[in-house]
């Protein structure tokens, strides 16, 4: 690992509360400069994991490295790292000024004025200097607390759902923002949220985390175009999960077979044995009529009924019963050409083998998650 | 007339009860306006004197003087200690928190002359000579529960967040404490210390066991009652009440003020 100077390092953290253990083992470094998300469903263990980062949570084993300097003992206040809070948690009896200027007074900075100012303006609030967070919208209150952190230009910034009280037109505002102010200073962002789109938006790379784990790591396209469990592939978009069973090997693909029919998967994206799960995004299906031939090289599944079909503007989403009497989803852009099917219609389903992924184990594990979000 | 009456029927309710609250405190001001005399019991013609000579009656102003003397000592310390227990029950869980939470209310419940009287009782074996000192510590002891109960709530209501915000942004403890945390719970605090100086102030029972010949106040009225109450007593009374009320709005107009600039 190239440990550059202040790359963030945490090394088998582990946080225990009396009964269950909300931090498992975690193993993660993240680079200088790197926007970074943590991402899971609500008790996945991140926001505690951003806590110890930050000294507010005291691990029960492992170590905290911010490059060479080992910050796990070290008291919030003595670390190089400050947090922007989920309600915000502004000073209420200080104006937005002197709420900006908190961190710089306290490590005896010598133009707090100035930098204060300047943080201000980068959230583009510089007029509002001298009110009360009370007198602040929801979106204002949340530019204050990001330049009252930033302004001390830490070497890791750390977000807990910063966007979660704000309405969706504004979010999506916000996380332009963010990213915009991210590249502008270059600190490290450590964002923890529950919202997959918030995190593929933003940042470089995702970790999806669930029961206090690292599910799996990565940037966002190779999350959701290769998902590596199933709780990831639910967790993060749609996918359909079909039950095969291996039935031999063709050159770099895996043959597998479900209900009589062969399909096909690379075998690099493929879990090595056991169960098999065969994966396949709703967008990447074509829906094909059952009397039209498809053409060669794809995967295909023959002998699919509409159950429904559910027009959304800009695609539609059709639900496909199997002959083996699983529901299949399909999202059809509706680009006006080719056809449109109707609830009843004999379909067949085709998408390109690169487009499958393999996953061991049980199809129904994260489908919570997802209907919760 | 039933219409007009059920019409108004909350303002006349309303008249009334202020004017049973007032009454006696108007009477008390329209007293202290009185031609001096043995006792002030019959109105006999309007006068300034009493305001401006209020000490003219003996020993109600030494009495006074007391008062408040003793009135600010045990607040300065019912506040402080209060203070910090309510932190600790507020903030730490330690054996013996619930009971202590329980204890603390103690002194409010207990019947005032049953305190005294067992007050009285401590210092005498204690052989603690009776004065000053021994009415500040009774008064110390029953104000203290007002101020935790006081205190406590405003803990309570208290983002910890904002404590760890504050931690976050290089704020060590003690800085933490002085920036954030006794700031935000400074107008519990200020709340608290007004309830205990006007409990100490007004004390009569538990003070006039434990006080010996000091004289306060109170019973210096009380006393004075026996053969009629002078007309500074009246001053007295109402120079306090205007001051009260004159803390007061100077509050209000001060907050009125900064929520307008703002």
């Amino acid at each position: 690992m190239t440990a550059s100077r202040s790359d963030l390092r945490l090394t088998g953290l582990t946080k225990r509360f009396s009964g269950f253990t909300a931090v498992d083992g975690l193993d993660l470094t993240i680079s200088q400069g790197e926007f970074f998300a943590l991402l899971g469903p609500s008790g996945c263990g991140k926001t505690t994991t951003l806590r110890m980062i930050a000294g507010l949570e005291e691990p029960t084993g492992g170590s905290i490295h911010l490059g060479d300097l080992d910050v796990t003992e070290k008291k919030p206040y003595q670390r190089p790292v400050n947090t922007v809070f989920q309600n915000y948690a502004l000073f209420p009896h200080l104006s937005v000024f002197e709420n900006v200027a908190f961190g710089l007074r306290r490590r005896g900075v010598k133009d707090v004025k100035k930098q204060a100012l300047e943080a201000l303006d980068l959230v583009e609030l510089g007029h509002l200097a001298q009110r009360r967070p009370a007198q602040l919208s929801g979106g204002q209150q949340q530019r204050i607390a990001l330049a009252r952190a930033v302004v001390n230009r830490p070497q890791v910034l750390l977000l807990d759902e910063p966007l979660g009280a704000l309405d969706l037109k504004l979010r999506r505002q916000m996380q332009i923002e963010l990213k915009r102010i991210q590249t502008e200073v270059g600190i490290t962002f450590v964002h923890v949220t529950h919202d997959q789109e918030e995190a593929m938006t933003m940042a470089d790379r995702v970790a999806v985390m669930n029961h206090g784990k690292i599910e799996q790591l990565g940037a966002p396209a190779e999350l959701y175009e290769a998902p590596g469990t199933t709780f990831v592939a639910n967790f993060l978009g749609q996918s359909n999960l079909v039950a095969v069973t291996r039935s031999g090997t063709d050159g770099q693909y895996t043959m597998v077979d479900v209900g009589g029919q062969k399909l096909r998967i690379r075998t690099d994206r493929c879990s090595s044995e056991g169960e098999l799960l065969l994966g396949v995004r709703p967008e990447k299906i074509r829906l094909h009529s059952a009397a039209d031939p498809v053409p060669s090289g794809l995967n295909q599944l023959t002998g699919g009924v509409v159950l429904d079909a559910s027009y959304l503007g800009v695609s539609t989403q059709y639900l496909v019963r199997m002959p083996w009497g699983q529901n299949l989803t399909v999202f059809a852009q509706n680009l006006g050409i080719g056809e449109r099917f109707s609830d009843g219609s004999a379909v067949q389903l085709a998408w390109e083998p690169d487009h499958s992924f393999g996953l061991a184990g049980d199809a129904g594990a994260g489908v919570e998650s997802t209907l919760e979000d | 007339m039933s219409r007009w009456l059920s019409k108004h029927a909350l303002h006349i309710y309303g008249v009334l009860a202020f004017a049973y609250i007032f009454t006696p405190i108007a009477y008390v001001m329209v007293f202290s306006f009185n031609q001096p005399a043995r006792s002030n019991l019959t109105w006999r013609g309007f006068t300034l004197e009493n305001w401006t000579n209020p000490c003219g009656a003996p020993e109600v102003c030494s009495a006074l003087g007391n008062s408040l003397k003793i009135g600010l000592a045990s607040t300065l310390i019912a506040t402080v200690l209060g203070t910090m227990v309510a932190f600790a029950l507020a903030r730490y869980r330690f054996r013996g928190r619930t009971p202590t939470n329980l204890l603390i209310f103690l002194p409010m419940a207990t019947p005032e002359v049953v305190l005294a009287a067992s007050l009285l009782t401590l210092f005498l074996n204690l052989r603690v000579p009776l004065g000053t000192a021994t009415i500040v510590i009774a008064h110390v002891m029953f104000s203290i529960s007002f101020v935790v109960v006081a205190v406590k709530a405003r803990i309570a209501s208290l983002d910890p967040r904002l404590e760890q915000a504050a931690q976050d942004l290089y704020a060590n403890e003690f800085e933490t404490f002085r920036r954030i945390t006794l700031p935000l719970v400074a107008p519990g605090i200020a709340g608290a210390a007004l309830l205990a100086f006007s409990l100490s102030f007004d004390d009569f029972i538990i003070t006039n066991f434990v006080s010996g010949d000091v004289n306060t106040f109170p019973k210096f009225v009380y006393v004075s009652a026996q053969r009629g109450i002078p007309a500074d007593a009246y001053v007295i009374g109402s120079a306090m009440f205007l001051l009260a009320m004159g803390l007061v709005l100077a509050a209000e107009l001060f907050r009125w003020r900064r929520s307008r600039r703002l």
